[in-house]
């Protein structure tokens, strides 16, 4: 039992990663009909916004310090970050501390501006064009924005710390009344609690604003909606901004628990486009469903005595869950009728 | 089947092999005439052709083809382990094991056509890469790669650790140090390498020409222009598709082969999806569906990724030097970008120009040159060619 409770939470904030960047896949391909293979890159932009964030809350200078000294009795010199000038050693220490949460705001207004940029610069001239090519050019796209980032950040991964209070592991076992061997790090739950919370405000923002039902039209009936007068575009517009946004999000608050490098959109692209496709293509709720299952279905995978009955089933599970739902449920678990069927 | 072949098809044949042949010299003034970078256009070339038998032909766009190519590599290598160094038999075993391999995932990929049919070559080929590093290292020696050894002196050490070619040792062939392959002795590494698979792109794409011409390739371009009106005529298109499909990946797989008898070692980076995309980029690049582009798009692509990513800031501040000191610095700064390291921006940044600008790719472009010079032609008064050219440029 404590086992089975302990991969289910394991698999929560993997699945919550792939929930939000499937559901972000799916509001775009369900009101602008694109396929964008470089949604896994805004994944990793996102993340970089934290590392730069805590880049620049870092950023020193060098000064003799007044208490440290060598053997010798010769002052030592010391690294002092500009901001603990600016805001006093106490706010800085908490803000450096707090680096990953507050670099959501910087997320936040980073990836709007990126999402909006990219739908009006390329994406908006591929509404018309094949699948193939909209696959093509966002491959193309995802390369350009992995290799900038490579560039700058260098290739290896920049593991990112979580604030000190989340940084131990949490006895959930005995939360929950389970004996005490359920250890799991607080991050994770957090993590998990984060995803939940914007997969509930991006549903409530669909669901309860006149926007939200525009889109939803939209997503029904893209020329109908046109018909009746509203500028669909501009708001498909705002739709693929917002998908940036959550995918950046994610990204950011996701680079404690996996150091970020310059590939892991790519690596995340392909599993959240499985999730996606098992989901259903077009379904909100198949997306984040599919993300929480695989990821769980992912976790159970490499438990060694799973591992012991069929071995390197947890590298292959998600593609084989996706295979057998493609030939089985051909619209995915909760896919609609009517898209993309070609 | 020969017969379907126009005069013009044959004369197409007969300047593609004229150039492929005389590569060694033709490429000397631009610097790609070394046997190795000679070698991958002729690889490159084979795979991009298979491939564009799918993608070209059927639209089909299997985005895990890199899988094929994976496994024609390790095939070949098991062949070198375990028969022989003679690479015939290397050939034939991965062009089987590719096949059969393409047959299996082609059948299930198959059922689902559009973004469905992308995303299960993507998986499947996504499972093969993961499986190689993981549990199916007895097979591909993980990381290090499979490669081949001296023949092993007891039956304790692994066959992954000691070779012993089975009918090398019957036929009491010895061997010093490292095994070469060759083809009855003469070694395929350099020139030799290179004409072994300069003939073997030659053939790979008369068989292409063959088929394009074929009916089974009008049913293929029958199938990507409406496959609903196929359908409705009574037509069952998938035995034609796994077709399409099981010929293209054994295409892959002998590229694969051809890799790994140039350079006896197979990886399974081999089979990363970023491998698939390159094959994609190189058929787009060239020109979809027609039968020369995709040679040319490997051949670019292959030449520039040799280019770019050996050039460094020293090359381009000579290259620059003409101009101002400050005017120097920004361009070499801007160019520093994309060269050496940052071949892949050089790759990405070319896949979108070409998507974006010109989907047809180069043969597109040439065609639409030659079509604006008739034009222009036309209207100073000259005959009317264009009614003549226009059935011929959209068989070339």
């Amino acid at each position: 039992m404590d086992a089975i409770f302990l991969q289910v939470l394991n698999g929560l904030d993997k699945g919550g990663a792939y929930a939000l960047i499937a559901l972000g896949l799916t509001l775009v391909f369900g009101t602008l009909g694109v396929v964008n293979f470089a949604h896994g890159a805004l994944f990793m932009l996102g993340a970089f916004c934290a590392v730069t964030l805590n880049n620049v809350f870092n950023i020193s200078y060098e000064r003799i310090s007044e208490t440290e000294k060598d053997f010798l009795g010769n002052p030592l010199k010391e690294q002092v970050p500009i901001l603990q000038d600016w805001v006093g050693p106490d706010v800085a220490a908490f803000l450096i501390d707090w680096s990953v949460p507050l670099s959501i705001i910087l997320a936040v207004i980073a990836m709007a501006i990126i999402g909006v940029a990219m739908e009006r610069g390329l994406i908006k001239h591929f509404y018309k064009r094949p699948h193939a090519d909209q696959i093509l050019v966002t491959f193309g796209l995802a390369i350009v924005l992995q290799e900038i980032i490579r560039h700058y950040f260098g290739a290896n991964p920049i593991p990112q710390p979580a604030p000190d209070a989340f940084s131990g592991a949490a006895n959930v076992g005995a939360l929950v009344g389970l004996g005490s061997n359920v250890i799991y790090p607080w991050w994770r739950l957090v993590y998990f609690l984060f995803s939940a919370m914007v997969i509930f405000g991006v549903f409530a923002f669909l669901r309860f604003t006149t926007f939200g039902m525009v889109v939803r039209a939209g997503m029904q009936d893209r020329e109908t909606v046109g018909l009746l007068g509203i500028n669909i575009e501009r708001r498909f517009t705002i739709v693929f901004g917002l998908a940036a946004v959550v995918a950046g999000m994610a990204g950011a608050m996701y680079t404690p628990i996996l150091p970020p490098d310059y590939h892991m959109g790519m690596n995340f692209l392909v599993l959240s486009f499985v999730v996606v496709v098992v989901g259903g293509m077009g379904s909100l709720e198949g997306a984040v469903l599919a993300g929480f299952l695989l990821g769980i279905l992912q976790s159970f995978a490499s438990m060694t005595e799973v591992k012991a009955i069929l071995p390197g089933i947890d590298q292959i599970i998600i593609y084989l869950v996706a295979v057998i739902v493609l030939l089985t449920l051909p619209r995915g678990l909760m896919g609609r009728r009517g898209i993309a069927e070609d | 089947m020969l017969r379907t072949l126009s005069r013009s098809d044959w004369l197409l044949m007969a300047i593609f092999t004229a150039i492929v042949v005389t590569l060694p010299w033709t490429m000397q003034p631009i610097g790609a005439a070394y046997p190795d970078l000679l070698q991958k256009f002729a690889i490159y070339g084979i795979f991009a052709i298979g491939f564009n038998i799918l993608f070209g032909l059927t639209g089909y766009l299997s985005f895990g083809h890199a899988a094929f190519l994976g496994v024609g590599s390790y095939a070949a290598v098991w062949s070198f382990k375990l028969l022989t160094m003679n690479v015939l038999p290397a050939l034939a075993f991965s062009v089987l094991i590719a096949g059969v391999f393409a047959f299996l995932i082609g059948y299930v990929s198959l059922r689902r056509s559009g973004i469905y049919f992308s995303i299960l070559t993507l998986a499947f080929a996504q499972m093969s890469y993961n499986l190689a590093y993981s549990v199916l290292t007895p097979i591909t020696n993980g990381e290090t790669g499979l490669q081949t050894r001296a023949i092993r002196q007891s039956a304790e050490i692994s066959l992954r650790d000691g070779d012993i070619r089975i009918i090398d040792q019957a036929l009491g062939i010895q061997e010093f140090g490292v095994p070469i392959t060759n083809l009855f002795g003469m070694k395929m590494s350099g020139y030799p390498g290179f004409y072994f698979c300069a003939v073997m792109l030659i053939v790979c794409f008369f068989v292409a020409l063959c088929i394009s011409r074929s009916n089974f390739g009008m049913m293929l371009k029958a199938i990507k222009s409406n496959q609903n009106r196929l359908n409705y005529t009574g037509i069952h298109t998938r035995p034609y598709l796994i077709a399409a499909f099981v010929i293209s990946g054994m295409y892959a797989g002998l590229a694969g082969s051809l890799l790994a008898i140039t350079d006896p070692i197979a990886g399974a980076e081999r089979m990363q999806w970023t491998a698939s995309g390159e094959v994609v980029l190189m058929t787009i690049l060239g020109g979809v569906g027609t039968l020369v582009g995709p040679v040319l798009g490997a051949g670019l692509i292959k030449y520039a990724e040799q280019k770019v990513s050996s050039w460094n800031e020293g090359i381009l501040n000579s290259a620059f030097s003409f101009l101002p000191d400050g005017a120097q610095a920004f361009f070499v700064e801007l160019f520093s970008f994309f060269v050496g390291e940052g071949w892949h921006l050089t790759l990405g940044f070319m896949f979108m120009v070409i998507v974006i600008f010109l989907p047809g790719g180069l043969m597109e472009g040439f065609r639409r040159i030659g079509r604006a010079f008739n034009r222009a032609r036309r209207s100073e008064g000259g005959r009317t060619t264009v009614a003549a050219n226009t059935p011929a440029q959209e068989r070339g």
